[in-house]
């Protein structure tokens, strides 16, 4: 080995050495890194909004992104917001009071505008779109552990899924049924909603959701909207063009399925847990074209087993109208699967769930 | 290019660069990986193990209830929550990483601040946790949270969650209990149930904090993904309050801070009786620095106030009209005298469901070792080790009593100076009577009635009876003396430098001495003839071996935020008492 060493190449063994320290030394950077620079650049962008609540389980802060220097914060749509002068306080203390200038109720977000120039801000059109498994910082005042001076909350995840939100009624109840990120980390508590996801350099992913339940199992959902969904409509806000509902969300009425309406009448219900026997069908009715027949005894509403009139009448109504219901019912001895077409007439939301699964 | 010195010869830096080369050719490792990610997961696991190591499993006498704690010390002492160690009595079971199940015992709390220290018995090489610097943590640092989560850790192999440090300088108010976190640190590694007094590492596995709260509300006590630890910073200003066996108390200002209009911390209410009062603190003001650190807001102030023991004296800067001007209070007290040990006996007979339940009324016998190492007294928790304290301090002290005997007569002579006066002085102190003879006051003392009667010379806050008494310490010693207990450390104001503190009761006045903590000598003292009152206080300087008697020659009085004046002692002159 000693003798491939010649004077000659001793120059290239330089180039190799100095390589090699810059490699020592990214190596060095990567193990030591902590989030703690790329937070603190965040944390200027990041607002604390105080407003309406304060009753118990009803907070009355959340948080806010600046997206104009100009003082334009994108928060979450929520009755935080139900009030006059709400109070955005910046990451160092200084506090002003917020005018809402436009709420998109489809998308559940809000624009507000605070008097203030030469703000950090998280520029919409440079935002980025988040992968699943993608690792994403999220800054916001959950619980309201920052005041005043004192800079928000930031915890870390991994995007699990990108995934359209399916809302229903009862389970998780919410007007937005676009793209989420859902996050693997404890985001969306009390207060963290309109606060930011970033990936790990501190660029903007999107906006952390208001509060949402699963009331079926109590467990809660740690989403943010997509900054590509909902940037149309913030840039509509603050030019202030008039808020056009989605084209597809014409004439949307949000409606339980109603079985009376569908033409399909029930026994009475006498005792504690009547089975749900099906006294009667109109003819011409939805449930006659689905092939209802009385005395039908109804097992599953899709795949929820119904035991009783008031159970059918609760899973019944988590479900939205304007889509097929797939219902099990006994017949005689035999069971059939029976699909309910739960357009209601009166409306034509019908088209477009349809469409859109 | 220091590195070049390092790799001498071209021979180093082609086996560096060869060396490089197989890491980064190694098969199905670093095609896939980048070396910094594994680099950075093998030294996470180093930490992990390293942290590991010092965990405890935290349970009752019979095994029952449960958390977690961290060793800190070789002989034994550990750290743990005060809610963890309170309903499970005064002798605890501790399990280890090593699968050793120890005996310990309690030492002092801290029910504020929401800390206690145990003593584990029967090694003297316990893994040991090496104390962080929590004011170094930033928000985005990564953290290891380690502990007994759920009380999963039967084998006492302790359960590992990672995250990020959410937030510094957190104030988290008293939540219905006592327990108060002032600047605290906030995590998203995950909290449950049974972490409680476990330890927060940083991803070196430096001890930064012990866990002990999280914001649950609405979401029911599990991990909400906020998760909050007393900075190890905090903790470090108590220990040695923890160490005396008392239960310690947190310090107050005796005024309210608030935040005005603009965001500014004002004083809105100041008690009359306060040290801060007497300094010149008034209603309006606004406080710009307490203790060394800013005060930005009101919240900045409490977290500061909050990591503070109570008998501390610290710098306070305040703003005027404009002008900004620094005192140094004293800190009382958050609880009167007896309120705390009173309050603890509350809360022990009443529900909390903060606390896991656990019948403290333990039927097991406690152990002989734990036995040997607990004292009950009234006001304590555990008087043993306030004994320990006391007789380490006696111990360094006694060299410095050599030669002195019991009711000797002392005499010194010398230079009293003031600012505007110099001139000759002499003191004589007898076992009943005290003279003293200075350029501006001749008079004496009687000892034999109450002391708080004789606050002469004026203006020095009781001198004479304050030499009394430490010629009482002298030649009596900290036993002889009666009645001294051990409060803790605190820092010396001119200096920073820790001094122990011992306080007692004598003749109707409040003494307390201070010692050097190496030395073992005293440095000073303070005299307080009055609970609302300022102390004489008196540090003792310029020790010198003089005819095999150690005495300070050098005094330098205090009282009332002014210097009284220094004592240069040219002579002393101690004989043997008659007998009375």
């Amino acid at each position: 080995m000693n003798g491939f060493i010649s004077k000659q190449s001793k120059q290239k063994f330089r180039y190799l050495w100095v390589a090699f320290l810059l490699f020592m030394l990214i190596v060095r950077g990567a193990a030591a890194a902590s989030f703690a620079e790329k937070v603190s650049q965040v944390q200027p962008k990041i607002v604390k909004l105080y407003g309406a609540g304060g009753l118990k389980g009803l907070e009355a802060y959340q948080t806010g992104i600046l997206i104009s220097a100009s003082g334009h914060v994108l928060t979450a749509w929520s009755y935080v917001l139900d009030t006059e002068g709400i109070r955005a306080t910046l990451h160092d203390g200084r506090s002003y009071e917020a005018e809402v200038v436009g709420v998109d109720p489809w998308l559940e977000i809000a624009v507000l505008k605070i008097s203030a120039n030469d703000l950090s801000y998280f520029a919409l059109e440079h935002a980025v779109r988040g992968q699943v498994g993608e690792r994403v910082l999220a800054f916001s005042n959950l619980f309201g552990v920052a005041t005043g001076p004192e800079p928000v909350s930031v915890q870390r995840g991994v995007i699990s899924a990108v995934t359209n939100l399916t809302a229903r009624r009862g389970i998780f109840q919410t007007e937005y049924d676009g793209p989420v990120y859902v996050l693997d980390a404890l985001t969306n508590n009390p207060g963290a909603a309109g606060g930011g996801l970033t990936d790990i350099d501190g660029a903007l992913l999107g906006l952390l959701g208001n509060e949402l339940k699963n009331r079926q199992d109590n467990t809660w959902l740690n989403f943010a909207l997509p900054v590509e969904a909902i940037r149309e409509s913030v840039e509509a806000i603050i030019a202030g063009k008039p808020q056009l509902p989605p084209s597809d969300k014409s004439l949307r009425v949000r409606q339980p399925v109603n079985l009376e309406q569908l033409g399909l009448s029930l026994v009475p219900d006498v005792v504690d847990a009547t089975p749900p026997f099906v006294d009667a069908v109109a003819g011409g009715s939805p449930a006659a074209a689905a092939g209802f027949k009385p005395d039908d005894l109804v097992l599953f509403v899709g795949d929820v087993l119904v035991q009783s009139i008031t159970s059918l009448q609760r899973e019944c109504g988590r479900v939205e109208s304007g889509g097929t219901l797939r219902v099990l019912v006994r017949r005689g001895e035999g069971l059939e699967k029976l699909e309910l077409e739960t357009r209601n007439p009166a409306s034509q939301i019908g088209v477009s769930e349809e469409a859109a699964r | 290019m220091v590195f070049q010195t390092a790799f001498q010869s071209t021979r180093a830096l082609l086996y560096a660069y060869v060396f490089h080369l197989s890491i980064v050719s190694m098969p199905g490792f670093a095609a896939e990986v980048p070396a910094a990610v594994l680099k950075s997961q093998s030294d996470r696991i180093e930490a992990v193990r390293k942290a590991s190591a010092s965990t405890l499993a935290v349970f009752g006498p019979e095994g029952g209830g449960g958390g977690s704690g961290v060793v800190i010390s070789p002989d034994g002492y550990a750290l743990t929550n005060f809610h963890v160690s309170q309903p499970l009595g005064n002798a605890l079971k501790c399990g280890m990483n090593d699968g050793v199940l120890y005996d310990a015992v309690i030492v002092g709390i801290d029910p504020t601040g929401d800390v206690a220290l145990i003593k584990l018995f029967g090694r003297d090489d316990f893994p040991v946790a090496e104390l962080g610097d929590s004011d170094q943590v930033r928000a985005g640092d990564w953290a290891l949270v380690i502990g007994n989560p759920f009380l999963l850790a039967t084998d006492f192999k302790p359960t590992v969650s990672f995250g990020l440090i959410s937030g510094v300088h957190r104030y988290q108010y008293p939540a219905g209990t006592l327990l108060e976190y002032a600047d605290c640190l906030q995590t998203d590694a995950a909290i449950n149930p049974g972490n409680s007094g476990g330890p927060l590492f940083d991803v070196t596995g430096a001890l930064i904090g012990i866990n002990g709260r999280g914001s649950f509300e609405k979401r029911g006590r599990v991990n909400v993904g906020v998760g909050y630890a007393i900075s190890i910073n905090q903790i470090k200003n108590f220990l040695s309050y923890l160490h005396s066996g008392r239960i310690a108390d947190h310090a107050t200002l005796g005024a309210l801070v608030s935040s005005d209009e603009d965001g500014r911390a004002v004083v809105s209410d100041i008690l009359e009786t306060s040290d801060a009062y007497r300094r010149g603190l008034r209603i309006d003001d606004e406080v710009v620095r307490f203790a060394g650190r800013p005060v930005r807001s009101v919240n900045s102030f409490k977290n500061i106030l909050g990591t503070l023991p109570r008998l501390w004296q610290v710098p306070l800067e305040y703003r005027r009209d404009g002008e900004t001007k620094t005192i140094r209070v004293r800190l009382a007290g958050v609880h009167g005298a007896g309120e705390l040990a009173e309050r603890m006996s509350e809360n022990s007979s009443k529900k909390d469901r903060e606390h896991p339940r656990v019948d403290s009324k333990s039927k097991v016998k406690m152990p002989e070792i734990v036995k040997s190492h607990f004292e009950a007294k009234d006001g304590y928790v555990n008087y043993y080790f306030n004994r320990i304290e006391q007789d380490r301090i006696a111990q360094a002290f006694a060299p410095c009593r050599e030669g002195l005997v019991e009711n000797g007569d002392w005499q010194f002579k010398g230079e009293f100076v003031t600012k505007d006066v110099r001139g000759p002085f002499r003191v004589d102190l007898g076992a009943k009577i005290g003279l003293a003879n200075l350029p501006s006051y001749q008079g004496r003392a009687d000892f034999r009635s109450s002391l708080f009667e004789f606050i002469d010379p004026p203006g020095s806050g009781g001198l004479l009876v304050a030499l009394h008494l430490w010629q009482r310490l002298l030649q009596r010693g900290i036993a002889g003396f009666g009645g001294l207990e051990y409060i803790g450390r605190v820092p010396a104001i001119e200096t920073g430098s820790e001094r122990d503190l011992l306080r007692g009761f004598y003749g109707g006045v409040e003494v307390r001495f201070l010692f050097n903590p190496s030395g073992g000598h005293l440095e000073g003292m303070e005299m307080f003839v009055d609970e609302y009152a300022d102390p004489c206080e008196v540090r003792f300087d310029d020790y010198r071996h003089v005819a095999g008697q150690f005495l300070p020659h050098k005094w330098v009085v205090r009282h009332g935020g002014q210097e009284y004046g220094t004592f240069e002692v040219l002579n002393i002159t101690t004989s043997k008492a008659v007998q009375p």
